[in-house]
């Protein structure tokens, strides 16, 4: 199965990529696009036959070891 | 008693001939060379975490690297209250490992920053006891995520411990901002709580020699062995 996981900036912490993506999008035309922050997805197959428990084990620790530093992001699991 | 210290070289490591050329040259002593992948460390008195891009910054600058196999060795060496210092790249390494509090985020104006900036110490330590108080020493940096953020608690934490060892300041040049990179309280350099442990984003290693614009990096040396 493929998974999706959506890794963000915490909302408080400044992210000034969205900021100048915003900026662009206004000068593009966009006008009503506001308050844009990136992120970063991390798509991966896991086992089909793996338990609901065991995946969502799997994901939370390998977010907690490497993919996430919970002191400036958060993640969710898509789908 | 001659002083020992090892330099860590990463795939991506860009800083580390630096780091031991500065070592070699001004602690006089045996330097060491060592490759992220061994699992033993010899004893030293110091370790240093080079500059440079590690694992290509892949997923977060310093994450790779802080899951290496000498990493493991590193910890041991920092809770002998041995010194371990993180430059630049090493800095962000350490706070993956979680030595250090904090992370280093994206420069508040996406610019990589490489160029002469300038700090003073903000509380004393075993790495900037030769450096006076509210001198100002001129050392360059070269980053891109430099930008040091912790939440209110952990920076309350920082400043009742005194952890927090180097902080931008204004230098000497009409363009230099006070604070280059948007870091909380324009820090540049923190210590763990024992203060053995040190990140900076300047790079000491590039300011030494007679062929460098400044020699300020002397001092944090010079403290150590002092």
């Amino acid at each position: 199965m493929r998974i999706k996981i959506l890794v963000r900036l915490k909302g408080q912490i400044l992210e000034p990529q969205g900021k100048v993506i915003e900026q662009s999008l206004n000068s593009l035309g966009f006008t009503e696009f506001s308050n844009i922050r990136q992120g970063k997805l991390i798509e991966l197959d896991l086992p089909d036959n793996i338990s609901k428990e065991e995946k969502v084990q799997k994901i939370d620790s390998a977010c907690k070891k490497l993919l996430v530093n919970d002191i400036i992001e958060e993640y969710e699991v898509l789908g | 008693m001659s002083f020992k210290s090892a330099v860590i070289t990463f795939p991506g490591s860009n800083c580390d001939r630096d780091a031991l050329y500065y070592l070699k040259d001004l602690t006089k002593g045996v330097v060491h060379n060592i490759w992220h992948e061994e699992t033993s460390l010899p004893k030293v008195d110091l370790v240093i975490l080079p500059g440079g891009f590690s694992f290509g910054d892949y997923l977060r600058s310093g994450a790779m690297a802080s899951k290496s196999k000498i990493i493991d060795e590193v910890v041991k060496h920092a809770n002998d209250n041995r010194y371990l210092l993180g430059i630049c790249n090493g800095f962000q390494i350490l706070t993956e490992i979680g030595l250090l509090e904090g992370a280093l985020i994206r420069n508040k104006k996406l610019k990589f920053l490489g160029k002469n900036c300038f700090i003073k110490k903000k509380f004393k330590n075993n790495f900037n006891l030769s450096i006076k108080d509210n001198q100002v020493l001129q050392i360059p940096v070269a980053h891109n995520e430099g930008n040091f953020y912790c939440d209110t608690e952990t920076l309350n934490l920082l400043k009742n411990n005194e952890q927090i060892a180097f902080e931008y300041c204004k230098g000497e040049f009409s363009n230099t901002e006070e604070n280059i990179n948007g870091s909380i309280e324009a820090i540049a350099g923190i210590t763990n709580k024992k203060k053995n442990v040190l990140g900076m984003m300047p790079h000491p290693e590039r300011a030494y020699s007679d062929f460098h614009q400044s020699q300020d990096g002397r001092l944090i040396i010079e403290s150590l062995i002092s």
